[in-house]
Formats: C-alpha cells, sequence, structure tokens
C-alpha cells in the first residue's frame, strides 16, 4: 500500500489513502443470512445499524427460505468459487463440518479478551468452538420444549392447568376434540414435524435418553421401547391436528391458537414473537409452558466467521464479533425476536415472563444437566444424519407405518447417513 | 497481379476456407467445458466420499449403494416416472386439441391464444403462492365450493400423500401445454392447403381429416414436443418447490429435488453427484435416440 | 386478425355448424379459465387490503380496490435491511438480462448459420453434441460452475452471471437457428458465394434479414428463461445485485411475521410483468415464427 502511494500520482494516492482509511475505521463485513422478516430483520437492523456508528461497512446479503436451504446453497457456491462472505448465519455441528475443510476463520483474540467463556452456557460455547478456537458467535437461545396455549379455548372444557405429561395432554387433547376444537395447531412440514417428535422423546425418554438416542445414536437406544412409545404418542398427536395442516407455515399454525380455533401449538419460542406482534399478552391471551421431561431443549442461532482475507474484512469480522456479544446487542435483538440471551449474564428485567422462565429454566438445566441440543433445529447432529431423521419422522407423520417399523427404519436411515 | 497479391488473396481464400470452423469451435470447446467438463467432474465427485465439499479421493461405488438403499431415491423415482407419463401425455393431448380448434377461423384467436400461451411466460417463483392457495382444501377449491352449498366436494389431494404428485402434474400441463399448442397451431399453419382440399374431395369428414392426414403429417412437431417435454419433466424443480416443497413428508420429492437436497441442506456432494449421474443417465436415454433420428434426417 | 384465414375444415352446414361453434367456444372458453385461474387470484389478491383477504373468499373479487400493496411491493417493502421494495432489483435483472440475452442469440444465429449452410466434416456431430447443454440440469452445474468463475475472478459479479446464461443459452439459440436455417434454401447461399461474397458477408447481408422469426422466437425463449432464473442468481450474485427473482423469493418466503399476501402478490405480479409483456406483445410472431421452421424436427 505505501510503497503503491508513493509511486503513483498524488491525486490517486490521495484518494486511495482515503478510501482505506475511511474503510478501516470499523472494517467491511458481507453478512449472509435469512432474517428477513418482521423482528429478525429489524434486529438484523440494529445489528447494522451498530456496525455502522463504529464506522464499517456492512453489505447485507438476505437470503429467505426453507429456514436458510437457498441461503447454503448460496454460500457453498460463494465458497468453492473462493469468495465468502464474512459472516455466515449458520450454527449446530455445520459450524463444525465448515470448520475440518478449513474455510473458517478464528475470532478467539477477541473471545479471549471478553471473555466469552465465562457467560456462555458449556453446551453451547463448544457448539462454537473448533480446535479450542471460537469461530463463530452466538446471538440467542431458543427453546424449543414449550406449549403455547389459548386460555379462552383450554376454559371452555374446563382445563385450568397446562398438562405435565403426555398422557394429560392427551387427556386434555381428547376433552377438546369432542368439544369440537382443533386440540393441537401444527404445520405438516418436515422440520416442524420432527419438532414434536424430539419434544415427546424428552418428554418420554427424559434428557439421559434424549442424548442417548438423539445424540450420540446409539442403535439400542433408537430401536429400544421407549422409541417405540415415543412413536405411539407422534402416533396420538397426528390424530389431534386438523385436515389441512399439511404444508402450512409455523406462524399460520400460531395464528390458528391465537384466533381461538386451535388450543395448543408445540413449538419453539419464536412462535411468542407472532402472538407479541399481534398484541396479545402473555398470561393472559396466550400461555406457555415447557413440554413434558423436565428438561431443555435448545437451539441457538449464531453467526460463523468465514475465512476471508484482507486487513480491512478481517477487522471487519472482529468488530462484529465483538458486537454480537455485547449485552446491548443481546438484549435488543432477543426482545425483538423472542428469545432470551446467549449469554447468561444480561439482565432479563426487560423480557416477558415465559422468557424469564426460559432463563431460570436454562440455568437450571445447566446445573442438572438436562440441557439437550434440538436435532430438529441442526443443533445436535450432521446435517446428513438430521435430514435422513426428518425424512423418516415426517414419512411416518404423513402415512400409517407402525411405530416397530418406524423405529427400524429410523436405525437403518440412522447407519446410512452415518457411513458417509 | 504482383505475387505478394496473388499469394495474400490465396491466404484470404484459405483463412475464408477455414472461417466457419474458426466460429464454431470456440463456441464448440465451451460447450465441451461449461457441459461436457461438468459432467465428468460429477461423475468422479459421485465416486468420491465428499461431504460438505468436494474431495478427491476415491471410494468405489459406495454412494450409489447408498443412493439405492434410500427409500426417498426410490420415491423421487416412482414419482419421476408417475410425473413424466402424465406430464407429456395431457401436455400433448391438450395441446393438440386446442390446436385444432383454434385453427377453426375464430374471430378472437389473437387473445385466446395469449391467454394459452402466457403460463410459460411466469416462472412458478411467481405463480407458486396462487397455486398453493387454488390446491389448498382449507382456502381454495374445497372451500369455494363448500361456500357455493356443495358441502360433500372434497379435493384434498395437495394434502394427501398419494394424491400430491397428480397436484404437481396439473400446475405442470398448467404452465406447459400452452407451448405445445404453439408448437402444433404453427405446424398446422405449415400445412399445405391443396392436401386438406384434396383429403375434403375424396370425401373425408374433418375428424378423419385430421386424424389419418394433417396429424401423421407432423410427426416431426410431435418429436420436438416430445423432446420440450421431456426435458423439462426431468428436469423439474421450481415446480416441485413452490407447490408442495416435496410433501407431504416426502411424497411429491422428484429427482432434481432429491440431488438439490442431498448436495445443499445436506451436506452429502457424494450421493447427490450419484443422483446426478442417474438423471443424466435418464436424459441421454431420451436424447439420444432424438439426435440420431436428427442427424439422419439432416443427411438425407 | 389480420392474418391469412386458416385452413379450418368445419365448413357451415346451418344448424349442426351452429352447435358445433357453441360447443368449440364452450371447451376453448373452459380452458381460457383453467390458464387464467392463477393469475386472476393474484391480481384479486393484490388489489384487496388484508382485511378483506382474512374474510373473503379467494376467488371474490375485491370490494375496495387499493394499490397500497403494489406501491409497498415497488417501493418500501423490506428485503434483509433494505427496504426499497422490488424497485432496484429489477433494474438489476435488466442490466443482466439484456446483455445475457443479445449474446447468447448473437452466438446463436453465427453458429447455426456457420453448422447449415458452411457444413463441414463433424458438424452435424458438433451439433448434436452442443444440444446436450439444453438438457443439463441446473443444479448439476452449479458447484464447478462456482469453482470456473472464482478461478475466472468473476465470483459474485454481474459479468459472471451474463457468461453462465450464455454458456446454457447457447444450446437453445443454436438449436432455434440451425432448425430455421435448415428450411432456406441453399441456392442463395450458393449464389453469393460464387459472386464472391465471404462468411460474415453472406451473414449479415442475406441470411440474417431472414431470419427475423427466428431472432423473435430465440429472443423471447432466452428472455424468459434467464428473466426468471433464481438457482444461478441466487448462487452467483452478491447482496445488492440479486436479480429480481431472488428479492421477490425474499418478499415472499419470510419465515415470521403477519403474512402480508396481497403485497406478496403484487411483487409476485410485478416481477412476472416484463415476460409476461413479451408474451402478450410479441406472442403472434411467437407463433409465427415456429410456423416459420423453428420447429421442424
Amino acid at each position: 500500500m505505501h510503497l503503491l502511494k508513493q509511486t503513483t500520482a498524488i491525486a490517486f494516492g490521495l484518494g486511495l489513502l482515503m478510501a482505506t482509511t475511511a474503510a478501516h475505521a470499523g472494517g467491511t463485513v458481507e453478512v449472509l443470512h435469512w432474517w428477513t422478516s418482521g423482528g429478525e430483520a429489524k434486529a438484523v437492523g440494529e445489528l447494522k445499524k451498530s456496525f455502522e456508528s463504529q464506522g464499517g461497512t456492512w453489505i447485507d446479503s438476505p437470503i429467505a427460505g426453507g429456514g436458510g436451504d437457498a441461503a447454503m446453497t448460496a454460500l457453498r457456491a460463494r465458497v468453492v468459487a473462493g469468495n465468502p462472505p464474512a459472516a455466515v448465519q449458520l450454527k449446530g455441528p455445520g459450524i463444525q463440518e465448515w470448520a475440518r475443510q478449513d474455510v473458517l476463520n478464528d475470532v478467539d483474540e477477541v473471545a479471549q479478551k471478553e471473555q466469552w467463556d465465562k457467560v456462555l452456557p458449556p453446551v453451547l460455547a463448544a457448539i462454537m468452538k473448533y480446535d479450542g478456537k471460537y469461530v463463530a458467535a452466538p446471538v440467542n437461545i431458543h427453546r424449543v420444549d414449550w406449549f403455547w396455549a389459548n386460555p379462552a379455548v383450554l376454559a371452555k372444557v374446563g382445563i385450568s392447568e397446562m398438562p405435565k405429561t403426555w398422557d394429560e395432554f392427551n387427556a386434555d387433547a381428547d376433552k377438546l376434540k369432542t368439544a369440537g376444537i382443533t386440540p393441537l395447531a401444527h404445520g405438516g412440514q418436515p422440520w416442524q414435524d420432527a419438532t414434536i417428535f424430539e419434544n415427546v422423546v424428552l418428554g418420554i425418554g427424559g434428557a439421559d435418553f434424549y442424548r442417548k438416542a438423539m445424540v450420540e445414536l446409539d442403535p439400542n437406544a433408537l430401536t429400544s421401547d421407549t422409541m417405540v412409545k415415543s412413536f405411539d404418542q407422534l402416533r396420538k398427536l397426528r390424530g389431534y391436528v386438523d385436515a389441512n395442516f399439511s404444508g402450512r407455515d409455523w406462524n399460520l399454525a400460531t395464528a390458528m391458537v391465537m384466533r381461538g380455533e386451535a388450543a395448543f401449538q408445540i413449538m419453539g419460542d419464536w412462535a411468542k414473537g407472532e402472538f407479541l406482534a399481534a398484541g396479545k399478552k402473555p398470561g393472559v391471551d396466550f400461555v406457555c409452558a415447557p413440554t413434558p421431561g423436565g428438561a431443555f431443549n435448545l437451539n441457538a442461532d449464531s453467526f460463523t466467521f468465514f475465512k476471508v482475507h484482507g486487513a480491512d474484512r478481517l477487522e471487519g469480522q472482529k468488530v462484529l464479533a465483538s458486537l454480537i456479544m455485547s449485552p446491548g446487542f443481546q438484549e435488543t435483538f432477543n426482545l425483538a425476536k423472542g428469545s432470551i440471551p446467549a449469554r447468561t449474564d444480561v439482565s432479563l428485567d426487560k423480557f416477558d415472563a415465559c422468557a424469564v422462565k426460559s432463563h431460570e429454566d436454562l440455568l437450571a438445566a445447566i446445573e442438572n444437566n438436562t440441557l439437550v441440543p434440538s436435532v430438529a433445529h441442526e443443533m445436535a447432529v450432521p446435517r446428513s444424519v438430521r435430514g435422513e431423521f426428518l425424512d423418516l419422522v415426517t414419512k411416518f407423520f404423513n402415512s400409517d407405518m407402525s411405530s416397530a417399523d418406524a423405529v427400524k427404519e429410523l436405525a437403518a436411515a440412522v447407519k446410512r447417513a452415518q457411513t458417509e | 497481379m504482383s505475387q505478394a497479391a496473388k499469394r495474400g488473396l490465396a491466404a484470404r481464400r484459405i483463412l475464408e476456407r477455414q472461417l466457419p470452423k474458426i466460429v464454431v469451435s470456440p463456441l464448440f470447446a465451451a460447450s465441451l467445458f461449461f457441459v461436457y467438463g461438468f459432467i465428468a467432474w460429477t461423475v468422479y465427485i459421485s465416486f468420491t466420499r465428499s461431504g460438505v465439499l468436494p474431495s478427491y479421493t476415491l471410494d468405489g461405488l459406495s454412494q450409489y449403494i447408498r443412493l439405492w438403499a434410500t427409500p426417498r431415491w426410490q420415491v423421487a423415482l416412482s414419482n419421476l416416472f408417475i410425473f413424466c407419463t402424465l406430464f407429456i401425455t395431457l401436455c400433448t393431448v391438450i395441446g393438440v386439441l386446442l390446436a385444432i380448434l383454434l385453427d377453426q377461423r375464430i374471430r378472437i384467436e389473437g387473445v385466446i391464444r395469449t391467454v394459452y400461451l402466457y403460463p410459460m411466460a411466469l416462472s412458478f417463483i411467481v405463480t407458486g403462492t396462487a397455486w398453493k392457495w387454488i390446491l389448498n382444501p382449507g382456502l381454495g377449491i374445497e372451500r369455494l365450493m363448500h361456500s357455493l352449498g356443495f358441502a360433500n366436494f372434497h379435493f384434498d389431494w395437495l394434502v394427501n400423500p398419494q394424491m400430491a404428485i397428480y397436484t404437481v402434474v396439473i400446475a405442470g400441463v398448467w404452465q406447459s401445454s400452452g407451448y405445445v399448442m404453439a408448437l402444433f397451431l404453427a405446424g398446422l399453419r405449415s400445412v399445405d392447403d391443396e392436401i386438406i382440399k384434396a383429403a375434403a374431395i375424396d370425401g373425408a369428414g374433418p375428424l378423419r381429416t385430421y386424424a389419418s392426414v394433417v396429424l401423421p403429417i407432423m410427426r416431426p412437431v410431435f418429436l420436438s414436443s416430445f423432446i420440450i417435454l421431456a426435458h423439462l419433466a426431468i428436469k423439474s424443480f421450481d415446480l416441485v418447490v413452490a407447490l408442495t416443497g416435496g410433501g407431504p413428508g416426502y411424497a411429491t420429492d422428484m429427482p432434481a429435488t432429491f440431488m438439490y437436497s442431498f448436495a445443499f441442506q445436506r451436506s452429502e456432494l457424494g450421493t447427490a453427484a450419484a443422483s446426478a449421474v442417474m438423471m443424466l443417465a435418464t436424459i441421454l436415454a431420451v436424447i439420444v435416440p432424438y439426435l440420431y433420428s436428427e442427424l439422419r434426417g439432416a443427411s438425407k | 386478425m389480420t392474418q391469412p384465414a386458416p385452413a379450418g375444415i368445419v365448413r357451415p352446414k346451418g344448424l349442426r355448424h351452429r352447435l358445433m361453434r357453441i360447443l368449440l367456444f364452450a371447451v376453448l372458453g373452459t380452458f381460457c379459465l383453467y390458464y387464467l385461474l392463477p393469475l386472476f387470484i393474484m391480481m384479486a389478491t393484490s388489489l384487496k387490503s388484508l382485511d378483506e383477504i382474512r374474510t373473503g373468499t379467494l376467488v371474490s373479487l375485491p370490494r375496495q380496490i387499493t394499490f397500497d400493496a403494489w406501491l409497498k411491493a415497488w417501493g418500501s417493502a423490506c428485503v434483509g435491511v433494505r427496504c426499497d421494495g422490488l424497485k432496484p432489483y429489477m433494474w438489476n435483472s435488466v442490466l443482466m438480462v439484456v446483455p445475457a440475452v443479445a449474446i447468447s442469440t448473437a452466438l446463436g444465429a453465427v453458429n447455426g448459420y456457420a453448422l447449415t449452410k458452411w457444413r463441414f466434416p463433424g458438424a452435424n456431430t458438433i451439433f448434436a453434441l452442443m444440444l446436450f447443454g439444453a438438457f443439463i440440469p441446473f443444479q448439476v452445474v452449479l458447484l464447478p460452475m462456482a469453482r470456473t468463475l472464482g478461478v475466472l475472478g468473476l465470483a459474485g459479479s454481474v459479468t459472471g452471471l451474463i457468461l453462465v446464461h450464455t454458456v446454457y443459452g447457447l444450446a437453445f439459440t443454436t438449436l432455434f437457428f440451425r432448425n430455421f436455417f435448415m428450411g432456406v434454401s441453399d441456392g442463395i447461399v450458393q449464389a453469393a458465394k460464387i459472386d464472391g461474397a465471404g462468411f460474415f458477408g453472406i451473414f449479415s447481408q442475406i441470411v440474417l434479414p431472414m431470419a427475423l422469426p427466428a431472432i423473435v422466437v430465440t429472443v423471447i425463449w432466452q428472455f424468459t428463461q434467464i428473466w426468471n432464473d433464481f438457482l444461478f442468481g441466487v448462487a452467483f450474485t452478491v447482496g445488492d445485485s440479486n436479480p429480481v427473482t431472488v428479492a421477490l423469493n425474499n418478499v415472499v418466503n419470510t419465515s415470521t411475521g403477519v403474512k402480508e399476501y396481497n403485497v406478496d402478490m403484487a411483487a409476485a405480479i410485478i416481477a412476472g410483468l416484463p415476460t409476461l409483456l413479451v408474451y402478450v406483445l410479441a406472442g403472434k410472431y411467437f407463433v409465427r415464427g415456429l410456423a416459420a421452421g423453428a420447429v421442424k424436427g
């Protein structure tokens, strides 16, 4: 750079100097994400604003659709072309998969300085690291194992308590069904089918069984009676959804609960964002309660840092990493998105009752070792295994396959994906 | 004429004679590289264990074994078979029928033709949402019929795993049959009037004239439309993604969506490459006979 | 219509003829409904307010027409953190489509001409091999293409995207022109050759002016294909240079928030408008171009 400045014409040199100083203040960062709507887009907008207020240049690459499928296509093309974005909304074991290909940059310098280890739940911190170094920064923690319900609808059939076990849920659902109300609002998309199924497994088998079967993929656990029972319960749930569930987006299912067309929805706490956006009050217009199991099913979004070159872009990554983990951003972002901060030390004063409950349960789950990663939300197993898992669960949900067959096929499918 | 000028002229003549080849060869080279080079690359990757990104260590036939052991691939193949058969048959039948009807001196032919042709202009990214609504029992035709008083009317194919693939056919035919109509209309317009008159003089009725005189002349049009439809069917991707997303479950998965989902959602490039090779082989099986007849026709 | 009278076979024959005509129009009309239904629903929905969409049925006409959704889709709908609607992305698409269509059509014309009117040994084989490019599924070439663009230094640029569309459009454009030129008599070209005209001279002065119908068909086809492409657009462009199909996807496929169906539908129509217009305005020439030999196998 300096040599260039000396040897080129003064005007050009000056222009270059101005350009480099302007860009260097906060660096440049291109962010690939699929938060394109509502509270999420607003939250990303906040991040952009704070990034730019530090003098940086933000290049926005939003690609919506299919929970990031289109974005993943673009990412792969960009990495293969040698032109990756600086930060990508990428999570779970996916981070490790990409890291093994040697295409990530670490931001360990920032992480050490700001002591991320002390403020993140260990399960989550481990996911963010590769080879002991932070290669990603978490923005939030979502809880996947929630019931959302419309209390007015429940009151119609005399239900005043949220169910504590799946048997209690079945009893409530039967009452609702007799009264002509759809017990469960559900959208028939593979990831939604898998979401309710993993919550069922967590409720029937407990955290230890869940880990053994769903995370460690132990063949004995996968073919155990507990798994058969879980499929039986899923079959029961299939009977509680309305006829038009197929292909429905999750937010439309949430709207059914809001309007009183259905009583319950089993969904992560992004559903809360929908209730709040519609002006509904927690505890009054809707209620939240964890699904059975006494555990905490973890989903967390994060930004992963890809290998970019040049001082300007490297600076941008560091500034972004630090911003994402700052308590201020964690609060703003999560208030908008319905989740809770990934940092456990952020005050929840401004958050609603469901979020406070989520935070308390999170701390308890860390304490009792009942914090488990979600399979449906790409936190537990590689995408190849997750894909087979989703295929099987959704096939079971949409056919009359027996639970015994499902268990057998699941074990075979998992084995097939693992031989990769 | 000087010696040099003569030589210059000779050189120009040689250049002139070579010019067609000089023009064609870079284009041919580009297609060798971008089509055949990339196919070769895909075939190679199908013999490796590539996951998130391509890797180049050979691993035998493992990806093909994995592919054929995957139930979803079997579903994708049988869907392709159902879809191809129905899509090609219906598009051809509707296309021929509409072309013949439109050829009957209709005054507003221009308007009707545009109406039939416009779906080809729109991608399913544009029309997908509307189709989803129409076919959804809670929003579309079924609800409409119920509100008109037909309480027993049922049209829930979109959400029925056994029937969902047929809704894909309905939307696919909607998009492409107009194009087939245009091909046949163009074909009918270039049929010699004398032939038809001769048939009329022989006392053949309209039906017989079409069935035994006109349609046989249009054999080449049948062939081109078959090729265009077959390649649309095998490549169909937007259609499935926009309409059903492959669902319910994976009941409407097709090879193109299967390949895409394994390559880009699941980080299983090797398996995806194996499925791509299978697709390419299918296309080859359809195209080679066509090219063969094409070349024979050209050399006669 | 000003076309020469088509070769109709149903001849006037009194009452029976009348009935046939009614039946004919009934069939044609039914199919019109089938083809128009999705467009009608998109149109009607885009002109309704959100409240009306929630309460009314799908196929009902809007009680109160409002253009708010159109204005929003065009100028202020949010795509990620940018809230400028589809406007800037339409321009991106135009900048990409025009050169891609022009280059691929021009190359296809020269190629088809060279392969038919200057036939040299192996010309047919070359054509057959090039034609296969029309049938390759685009998902298959995505990654090797990305690598190639990276090596060429064209990754993430509009130039790269134009190259991609040109390369994969070439098979179709060559096919259209070759089939057209096959129907043109060799005599004219031979005569010009004897008169001493060269390769490009014959092309620009004799062949090209004749090829107008083929040019129309090719341009319409290429324009539609390239404008509607999503896969290459999403993979090979970056953020602000996305084509309109990617922006449309970002507007429509949002995962949270209240779904604004009227804005979605308006955005979809806006994104489809250019290709729609091309078909409506040039549809007549399209069928004529096909008739002029572009489809003869």
